[in-house]
């Protein structure tokens, strides 16, 4: 059984989608039980997963210029992969524009503690429980978020220098 | 330059000539490098190119001990009060050089981050533009550093992004250059 298929066996009414290409398998799932999957998939032993790989984030406003409208706006990507028995998986977790918040990994995995950061930084998702959550690239002082699909991309806010 | 090819031999320059040509064969820079130009830089200062043939061989690593500020790849928003602060830190006189086309005009980024030009942050004497400028580029800009120090100029105004002042005409959009760079034959 490969990992996809155990997360949907034991997650079938939180699961929103699936799909696998190649054994490229991703899950998207509820927002609540996040940390659910994400110690099911820690801490069964057939599935391993002790390596969180990537932590981001994708904002889906105006997607594909605007042609295809989404009925959440964010979307927090896991990737994770297992050491011992060398597989992967990619979990999803869509999130609304009114509340981009969902709960924080850094207590199974620390390497999500600056991946969390960074989201925060750039897309303004909000990790509920994370220790230090505050900007991690940019300056305290920035405002906004800078990777949001509506921040313009020309805008400046500079601590020294020319403003517009 | 009366004062190195006196034919009697005597000393007949003027006293800002000589220290003229005593500052432009004893730069000590202080390489501000951030990102892939300091390559290019290493590459350059390095034996193969030599800058030490120019006077220019012994980096400083204290702001307070150097002359030449050699700013070194891309500026961000966040690095920008790094930079002044080195800056103001320098003694006078003191010359800033722009190294590679980010520090210059900010390159290809047009975004969040990065500075448009560090001439919006301090003054820059020479621009020494390129992704990353090759040596010889790097070569004929310290030179032109050279004639600027023994002329005794320093610039000390800032580029405006308003109103489009401060940066030298071929910088400007659209333009031609009038005094193409000479290549200067590899010894490989």
């Amino acid at each position: 059984m490969t990992p996809l298929e155990q997360v949907q066996q034991q997650f079938a009414k939180d699961i929103i989608e699936t799909h696998a290409f190649r054994g490229d398998e991703t899950a998207v799932i509820r927002p609540g039980v996040l940390l659910n999957v994400a110690k099911f998939l820690k801490e069964t032993p057939e599935l391993g997963f002790n390596f969180l790989m990537d932590l981001t984030a994708v904002d889906y406003l105006f997607f594909a210029g605007g042609r295809i409208s989404k009925e959440y706006r964010f979307e927090v990507v896991y990737h994770l992969y297992s050491l011992k028995h060398n597989h992967r998986i990619r979990i999803k977790v869509p999130l609304t524009e009114e509340n981009p918040e969902v709960d924080s990994l850094d207590k199974l995995w620390a390497s999500a503690n600056w991946y969390e950061r960074e989201v925060w930084d750039m897309y303004g998702v909000k990790f509920k429980g994370h220790p230090n959550l505050k900007r991690i690239l940019m300056y305290e002082e920035f405002k906004g978020h800078a990777l949001r699909k509506d921040y313009p991309f020309n805008k400046r806010q500079p601590l020294i220098g020319p403003q517009n | 330059m009366s004062f190195i090819s006196s034919p009697t031999g005597f000393f007949t320059g003027k006293l800002n000539e000589a220290l003229g040509w005593a500052r432009k064969f004893s730069i000590f820079q202080y390489p501000f490098v951030t990102a892939c130009c300091g390559m290019e830089y290493m590459s350059t200062a390095a034996s193969h190119y030599d800058i030490d043939r120019f006077g220019a061989g012994f980096p400083r690593f204290s702001p307070r001990q150097s002359d030449v500020l050699f700013v070194v790849g891309t500026i961000n928003h966040k690095m920008a009060p790094v930079l002044k602060k080195v800056y103001d830190q320098m003694c006078e006189p003191k010359w800033v050089v722009a190294f590679g086309v980010c520090t210059c005009t900010g390159g290809f980024y047009d975004n969040y981050a990065t500075v448009m030009g560090i001439d919006t942050i301090i003054p820059v004497d020479i621009y020494i533009p390129g992704c990353p400028p090759r040596p010889e580029n790097v070569i004929d800009g310290l030179i032109k550093l050279q004639e600027k120090i023994q002329k005794g100029e320093q610039n000390r105004t800032l580029y405006d992004p308003r109103t489009k002042i401060g940066r030298p005409a071929e910088m400007q959009e659209g333009c031609t250059i009038s005094h193409p760079i000479k290549n200067i034959e590899s010894s490989s």
